[in-house]
C-alpha cells in the first residue's frame, strides 16, 4: 500500500511547526507517532500534501506533576504512560487505559497527543480524558489555550483544534483521596479498537457514599462523551448494585449509537450499560480499598 | 530526501521518497527480505523490526521517520552457526509451520524478553498481542519463548 506523494517537513521547534501548519492551511497535517494518520494515508483516506513531523521535538515527551495536576507532553507514547510510576501512583486511570490501546508495537510509537487530535470515535484516550475532566493545550504561532475535554471532541474525527493549532499537552487533576478509577473495554476482535470503552472515576464522601462519579464512554457514538445522566443518577447515592444498575441504564441516553457488522445499535447500547456498571463497580471497589 | 540509518550495525545513506514505508526501504532498498509484509494495515506484526531498541511495525512508519535511527532486523539476530536463543527456541519447540510470521514473532519476543526476562505464559501472550500466526495456534510459539527465556537466563548461555 503506497500513500500519495507528499512533502516532508521536519520543524526544528514548535514555533516552526505552527508556522508551517498556518502556511499550508488545509493541505498540511501534523505527524506525531503516525499510528492513526499513516494507516489512513496508506488507504488513501487521507492525502495531505505536506506532512509536518513533530517526531524529533523530544521536549514534547514528558510526564510531570505540578500544583496538583499531571501534565503530559503531546508526543509521550502510550507505552511511556503505561509504564510511568508517577502516573501509576497519581493518576492510575491513565496507565490502565494505555495498556488497552492497540498492541505492544503500536504503544511504542503511538502518542497521546496524536490519538486525541485524530479523535477516532473508538479510540481509548478520549474516554479517559473526559472522565478525568482533563484539558488539552492548543498552540498556534501567536497564542496558546487550554481546551476542556468536554469541549474538545466535536464530532466524528473532528476536534475543537483550529486549522493552525498544534496539540501540545494534556493535563489532568491528580486522583483525589477516597477515589477509585477503572477503564473497561470490549476489544473489536480484528482491529483492537473499542466496541465499547468506559472510563470511570468515583469519589466517596466520609459516609462512604458516592460524592461524585464521572464516566467517559467511547466506541458507542460518533464521538466520545461524558455520560452525564449516569453521573447525576449516582450523586449522593449508596454504592449498591441496584443504584449502579439503575444509573448505568442511562449510559447511552441521547446518543446516536453506532451500528455496524459487529454490533447493532441495540446491542451496543446494551454493552454500554453493562460496561458502565462494571467500570463503576471496579472503580468503587478500588475507592473502598483506600 | 537523504536519510542515514544504521541497519544491523551497518551505516547506510540513501536517497528516498518521503512516502516510502520503512518495510519497503528494508526489503527493496537495503535488500533485507527477512522482514515480511503481511497485512499492511498495522495488524499482523509480520513486519516487526526494532527501531532504536523498540519493536515497531515497519509498515506503519515512513523510512524518513527512521532517519538517524538504528534498526535491527531478523538477519542480525543470529546466524547459521550460532542461532539466537529465540531462534533456537522456535526450532526446538516447533514454533512455526509456514514461517511467514516468524521474523516478526521473534522480534516482538525479543522486545518482550528485554522488558521482562522471566515472563509468565500469560505475559508472553500479552507481549505477542500485536502478532498474528495462522498456523500454530500459538501454543508452540509460547513454548519457544519460554525456552529462550530459560536459555538466556541460564549461566552457560
Amino acid at each position: 500500500m503506497i500513500p500519495e506523494p507528499f512533502e516532508y517537513h521536519i520543524p526544528k521547534n514548535l514555533e516552526e511547526a505552527s508556522r508551517l501548519l498556518a502556511q499550508f492551511g488545509g493541505e498540511g497535517k501534523i505527524l506525531a507517532g503516525g499510528h492513526s494518520l499513516v494507516p489512513m494515508m496508506k488507504l488513501r483516506l487521507a492525502a495531505p500534501k505536506h506532512l509536518i513531523d513533530l517526531g524529533r521535538l523530544t521536549d514534547l515527551k514528558y510526564i510531570r506533576e505540578s500544583d496538583g495536576r499531571i501534565e503530559i507532553g503531546a508526543l509521550t507514547t502510550h507505552f511511556q504512560i503505561q509504564s510511568s510510576s508517577l502516573l501509576k501512583e497519581k493518576c492510575p486511570l491513565l496507565p490502565e487505559t494505555a495498556r488497552e490501546i492497540g498492541d505492544v508495537q503500536v504503544r511504542n510509537k503511538g502518542t497521546i497527543g496524536g490519538s486525541l487530535a485524530h479523535s477516532d470515535p473508538a479510540a481509548d484516550w478520549p474516554a479517559a480524558i473526559l472522565a478525568l475532566a482533563g484539558e488539552i493545550q492548543a498552540r498556534n504561532v501567536s497564542s496558546s489555550r487550554w481546551i476542556p475535554a468536554s469541549e474538545f471532541f466535536v464530532d466524528l474525527l473532528t476536534t475543537a483544534l483550529g486549522g493552525d493549532e498544534v496539540l501540545t499537552a494534556i493535563r489532568v487533576p491528580v486522583a483525589p483521596p477516597r477515589s477509585g478509577h477503572a477503564y473497561l473495554k470490549l476489544h473489536h476482535p480484528a482491529s483492537g479498537y473499542a466496541m465499547v470503552g468506559v472510563a470511570a472515576q468515583v469519589l466517596l464522601n466520609e459516609a462512604r457514599h458516592i460524592e461524585s462519579a464521572s464516566v467517559g464512554v467511547t466506541g458507542v457514538g460518533p464521538k466520545a462523551y461524558r455520560a452525564t445522566a449516569v453521573e447525576e443518577a449516582l450523586r449522593g447515592k449508596a454504592p449498591s448494585r441496584q443504584n449502579l444498575e439503575a444509573a448505568a441504564a442511562h449510559a447511552a441516553e441521547g446518543i446516536d449509537v453506532n451500528s455496524d457488522l459487529y454490533a447493532s445499535a441495540e446491542y451496543r447500547s446494551h454493552l454500554a450499560q453493562v460496561y458502565t456498571r462494571r467500570a463503576l463497580e471496579k472503580a468503587l471497589e478500588r475507592a473502598h480499598g483506600k | 530526501m537523504k536519510i542515514q540509518t544504521k541497519i544491523n550495525g551497518h551505516l547506510r545513506e540513501d536517497e528516498v521518497e518521503p512516502r516510502l514505508l520503512l518495510v519497503h526501504y528494508l526489503r527493496d532498498v537495503a535488500g533485507l527480505t527477512g522482514t515480511h509484509i503481511g497485512c499492511e494495515t498495522s495488524l499482523c506484526g509480520a513486519c516487526t523490526v526494532l527501531l532504536n531498541g523498540e519493536a515497531v511495525k515497519s509498515c506503519t512508519l515512513f523510512a524518513v521517520q527512521a532517519d538517524g535511527g538504528e534498526i535491527t532486523t531478523i538477519e542480525a539476530l543470529g546466524n547459521h552457526e550460532k542461532l539466537h536463543p529465540l531462534q533456537e527456541g522456535f526450532w526446538e519447540e516447533h514454533g512455526l509451520q509456514c514461517g511467514f510470521c516468524t521474523p516478526g514473532m521473534i522480534l516482538a519476543a525479543y522486545q518482550l524478553l528485554c522488558r521482562n526476562p522471566h515472563p509468565s505464559r500469560e505475559e508472553i501472550r500479552k507481549g505477542l498481542e500485536g502478532n498474528l500466526c495462522r498456523c500454530t495456534g500459538y501454543q508452540h510459539i509460547v513454548k519457544a519463548i519460554e525456552y529462550a527465556a530459560q536459555k538466556i537466563g541460564s549461566p552457560d548461555a
